[in-house]
C-alpha cells in the first residue's frame, strides 16, 4: 500500500528532483510527513514567496525544473508573485500546493482558494488531481509540460485526502500524454532557406539575442553565425551572457537603459536577427522606430511571439540550438562588411567608460570592481529597480546562466531568495544578490534561511534610501516630486546580525575592494551595505514611447 | 473588425472552457459567441468561437489558443464552406387577437415554431444563421420582446472535409 504522498515523492524523484523549496502547513502535512524520510533535500524558507523564487532561480541557475511546495490558501496564494515571475520569464518550474480534501472543494473551508483558477493566466498548465491514481502521470506530464517548448511554470494542486488515500496498485508512468502539445522543435526548411540568403546578402545585419538563447542552450551557435558572418551583436536583459561581454562583436545590451551601440545598431540595421526574443516594449520603445529600415527574421520556439508585437520577413518557430545549427550549415564565411563594423565600433568607442575619478561612492565602480574581483567565477542575481540596471551595465557577464534577473515581470524582493536557489543549482559558484534598500527590505526573512542552512550568498546592497528607479522617474518626469520614494536608513548590518549574518557598512571607495574580498573570502552568507550617492541615475535612459535611439544623459566625453 | 468563426477542438475536462474564455477576457480579445458540446470524438468537445477582430488580432487569438494544452485543434473556418446555425427563443408579447395573429404569422414565414402559449404572450423557437435571426428579432420587436435568449453559433465545414484531431 501506498499513499498518494508517497507516489508524489516517487514521482519527484523519477523526474530527478534533488531539493525543493517549502513551507509546511496543515494542507500539506502528508506530504511533509513522506519528505521527512525522503531523500529529496526540502530548503525551508520564510515566505512561501521565497520558495518560488527560490524554485525559479534554481531553474535559471541550472537549466533543470525546479519546484516548489506550499500549503493551501494562504500559502498556495503568497506562490502567486513567484509563478507569475517564472511566466514572464519562461523558466521552467512545478509549484506543488495543498488543497483541503475533496469532499470542501467548493465550500470556502478554512484555509481554501481556488488555486488553479487564481494561477490559470500565469501558468503553462495546471492541475487539480482529484485521485490518487492520477499522480503519477500528472507529475510526470506537468515536468514534461515545463521543460519543454517554451518553458514555463506548471501547477499541482492535491487535495489532503488524496495525499491520504491508500493505492494498493500503483498505475505505471508512461510518456507523456498530452495530445494537444507538440512543440515545433525544427524551424521550416524553407524559411530556414530564406534566413540564410537574407543574412549572406544583408550589408547591416544586426543579431538581437534574448533568453530563448540561454534556455536552448544556443550561446555557441550565436557566436559562430556572428564572427562567420561578421555581425554585431546586442542582447535583451534576458540574454546577458549569452555572448561574453567583452567579445569584439559585443554592443551590450539593447533597450531603455541599452548602450548607444546597441541602440543605434538596431535604428539602422538592413537586417534584423531575432533568436529567443519577444520584442518586448522595454526592448523596442516605439515599435514603429524599432528597426525601421530592417528585414526581421524572429526565430523563436513559440509561434505566438512571431509577429505579435512587430511585423516578420522570415518567421521561423523552433529551437534557436537546431535552428541556428542549420542556419550555420548552409553558410559561407562573410567578407568586406568593414565599413559597418567599423561605424559600429565608432559607437562603442564613443560612448566608452572613462576611469571613474570622482570621490562619491557611486554604483559603477562598485559593480567594476565586483566584476574584476569574480572575473569569470561569479553568478548575480539582481532585485529590480536601478540596482538591476546597474548591474546589467556594469558587471561582465561572460557565460550563460551567471545573470539571473526578473525581466518580464520585474519584482522586487525576487533577487536574495532566487540567490538562495541559484546556490543549490551551483554550490561551486559565488552567488551575489545585487540589491536595493527597497527591493532588499521585500523578502529580507529570508536572512533567517541563509543563516539556519549557512547558504553562502553574499548581498550586495547598494543602499541610497530612495526607491531609486522610482525616484529617478520622478526626477525626470514629475518635476522632482519625490512621493513616496524616500526610504529612511536602515542598519543593514544590524538585522544581519540578528539572524546571526555576518555583514559590513561601506562608506568609502577604498574600503569597496577590502568590503568585497571579506565577504567573497567568507564561507557562509554575508551582506555588504553600500552607502551610495543618493540620486546616482541609470545612464543611458530612453523615456518611455520614445524611439530608442533618442536617448537621454548620454555620457559626455 | 469583422467576425470570425474558429472551430476548437479541445479535451473534454473540467475547466476547459475557463481556460479558454479566461484567454480571451485577460489579452483583451473580443468574443461575439462561444458554444461548446461533446462531439464524435471521444474525450474531446468542439467549440465554435465568433470573435470580432481585425486579421492580425484574430491570428494571435488563434496562436494563443494553440499554446493552450487543453487545445487540440484550432480552425479558422471564416472563409470557408460551412452549414452554421443558431437557435433562438423568443417570448413575445401578443394578446389573443389581432396582434397574436400577426405574430404567428411573422412565425410561419421564417419556419419558426409556437412552443408555448400563454395569456399575453407566445414563446418562438427559431433555428437558422445569425441573420436571419437578428432580421426575426428586429421583426418582433414592435410587439414587444419579452425574453430572448440565443446559443450562439455552431458551424461545420460542408462536404467531406473536416477538422479533425492533430495540431
Amino acid at each position: 500500500m501506498k499513499t498518494g504522498a508517497r507516489i508524489l515523492l516517487e514521482g519527484l524523484q523519477r523526474e530527478g528532483v534533488e531539493t525543493i523549496f517549502g513551507y509546511p502547513g496543515g494542507s500539506v502535512l502528508p506530504i511533509y510527513d513522506e519528505l521527512y524520510d525522503s531523500e529529496i533535500q526540502h530548503i525551508l524558507v520564510r515566505h512561501e514567496q521565497a520558495a518560488a523564487h527560490a524554485a525559479d532561480g534554481y531553474a535559471r541557475a541550472s537549466g533543470r525544473v525546479g519546484v516548489c511546495l506550499a500549503t493551501s490558501g494562504p500559502g498556495a496564494c503568497n506562490l502567486v508573485t513567484g509563478i507569475a515571475t517564472a511566466y514572464m520569464d519562461s523558466v521552467p518550474m512545478v509549484a506543488i500546493t495543498g488543497q483541503v480534501p475533496t469532499s470542501m472543494l467548493g465550500n470556502d473551508a478554512f484555509q481554501e482558494s481556488d488555486i488553479t483558477g487564481i494561477t490559470m493566466p500565469i501558468t503553462k498548465h495546471n492541475y487539480l488531481v482529484k485521485h490518487a491514481a492520477d499522480l503519477p502521470q500528472a507529475v510526470r506530464d506537468a515536468f514534461y509540460i515545463a521543460g519543454t517548448g517554451r518553458q514555463g511554470p506548471v501547477l499541482i494542486d492535491i487535495p489532503k485526502d488524496v495525499m491520504t488515500a491508500q493505492l494498493e496498485e500503483v498505475p505505471p508512468v508512461g510518456t507523456a500524454r498530452l495530445r494537444g502539445y507538440q512543440p515545433t522543435y525544427e524551424g521550416h526548411a524553407l524559411q530556414i532557406e530564406k534566413a540564410v540568403g537574407l543574412i549572406a546578402d544583408a550589408a547591416r545585419p544586426v543579431l538581437y539575442v534574448g533568453g530563448g538563447v540561454i534556455a536552448a542552450g544556443a550561446s555557441g551557435e550565436v557566436a559562430r553565425l556572428a564572427e562567420l558572418m561578421l555581425i554585431p551583436i546586442t542582447t535583451t536583459l534576458m540574454g546577458l551572457g549569452a555572448i561574453p561581454c567583452d567579445h569584439p562583436l559585443s554592443l551590450g545590451m539593447i533597450g531603455m537603459h541599452g548602450t548607444e551601440a546597441a541602440n543605434y545598431a538596431v535604428t539602422e540595421c538592413d537586417l534584423l536577427i531575432a533568436v529567443g526574443v519577444r520584442f518586448d516594449d522595454r526592448v523596442t520603445g516605439k515599435i514603429e522606430a524599432f528597426a525601421p529600415n530592417a528585414r526581421v527574421i524572429h526565430i523563436d520556439i513559440d509561434p505566438a511571439e512571431i509577429g505579435k508585437n512587430k511585423p516578420v520577413d522570415v518567421p521561423i518557430v523552433g529551437d534557436a540550438k537546431s535552428v541556428l545549427q542549420r542556419i550555420l550549415h548552409r553558410l559561407v564565411k562573410k567578407e568586406g562588411r568593414e565599413g559597418w563594423l567599423d561605424r559600429v565600433r565608432r559607437w562603442k568607442e564613443a560612448a566608452a567608460l572613462g576611469t571613474d575619478t570622482s570621490a562619491a561612492l557611486g554604483p559603477a565602480y562598485i559593480l567594476a570592481e565586483m566584476s574584476d574581483l569574480l572575473g569569470e567565477n561569479g553568478i548575480i542575481v539582481t532585485e529590480v529597480g536601478q540596482n538591476q540596471m546597474w548591474a546589467a551595465q556594469h558587471y561582465c557577464f561572460r557565460r550563460p546562466r551567471t545573470w539571473i534577473s526578473s525581466g518580464g515581470l520585474g519584482t522586487m524582493g525576487y533577487g536574495f531568495p532566487a540567490a538562495i536557489g541559484a546556490h543549490f543549482a551551483r554550490p561551486d559558484e559565488t552567488v551575489v544578490d545585487v540589491a536595493g534598500d527597497g527591493s532588499f527590505q521585500m523578502n529580507i526573512q529570508e536572512l533567517g534561511t541563509v543563516a539556519h542552512y549557512h547558504i553562502p550568498v553574499k548581498v550586495v546592497i547598494l543602499n541610497n534610501m530612495y526607491l531609486g528607479m522610482v525616484r529617478q522617474w520622478q526626477e525626470l518626469f514629475y518635476d522632482r516630486r519625490y512621493s513616496y520614494t524616500e526610504l529612511p536608513p536602515v542598519d543593514f548590518v544590524g538585522i544581519a546580525r540578528a539572524y546571526g549574518v555576518d555583514g559590513m557598512r561601506v562608506e568609502e571607495k577604498a574600503d569597496v575592494r577590502p568590503a568585497l574580498l571579506a565577504a567573497f573570502e567568507s564561507d557562509g552568507p554575508f551582506v555588504l551595505d553600500f552607502r551610495i550617492e543618493r540620486e546616482a541615475n541609470v545612464f543611458p535612459m530612453v523615456p518611455a514611447g520614445a524611439a530608442i535611439n533618442e536617448m537621454i544623459g548620454r555620457r559626455q566625453r | 473588425m469583422k467576425a470570425h468563426t474558429l472551430q476548437v477542438l479541445v479535451e473534454n475536462k473540467a475547466g476547459v472552457l475557463s481556460r479558454v474564455a479566461g484567454l480571451f477576457s485577460r489579452r483583451g480579445f473580443n468574443i461575439e459567441s462561444l458554444t461548446v458540446g461533446t462531439c464524435e470524438e471521444p474525450g474531446m468537445s468542439r467549440m465554435t468561437i465568433v470573435v470580432l477582430g481585425d486579421d492580425a488580432e484574430v491570428e494571435q487569438v488563434k496562436k494563443q489558443l494553440n499554446k493552450l494544452i487543453d487545445v487540440i485543434k484550432v480552425s479558422d473556418i471564416t472563409e470557408r464552406s460551412t452549414v452554421d446555425r443558431e437557435l433562438a427563443l423568443i417570448k413575445v408579447a401578443a394578446e389573443a387577437g389581432d396582434s397574436r395573429a400577426e405574430v404567428m404569422q411573422i412565425a410561419s414565414i421564417f419556419r419558426a415554431q409556437i412552443i408555448d402559449v400563454g395569456t399575453r404572450s407566445v414563446i418562438l423557437e427559431v433555428t437558422g444563421d445569425t441573420e436571419k435571426i437578428d432580421a426575426l428579432e428586429t421583426l418582433l420587436r414592435q410587439y414587444g420582446i419579452k425574453e430572448f435568449v440565443r446559443t450562439g453559433k455552431i458551424a461545420l465545414l460542408r462536404g467531406s472535409k473536416g477538422a479533425k484531431a492533430q495540431k
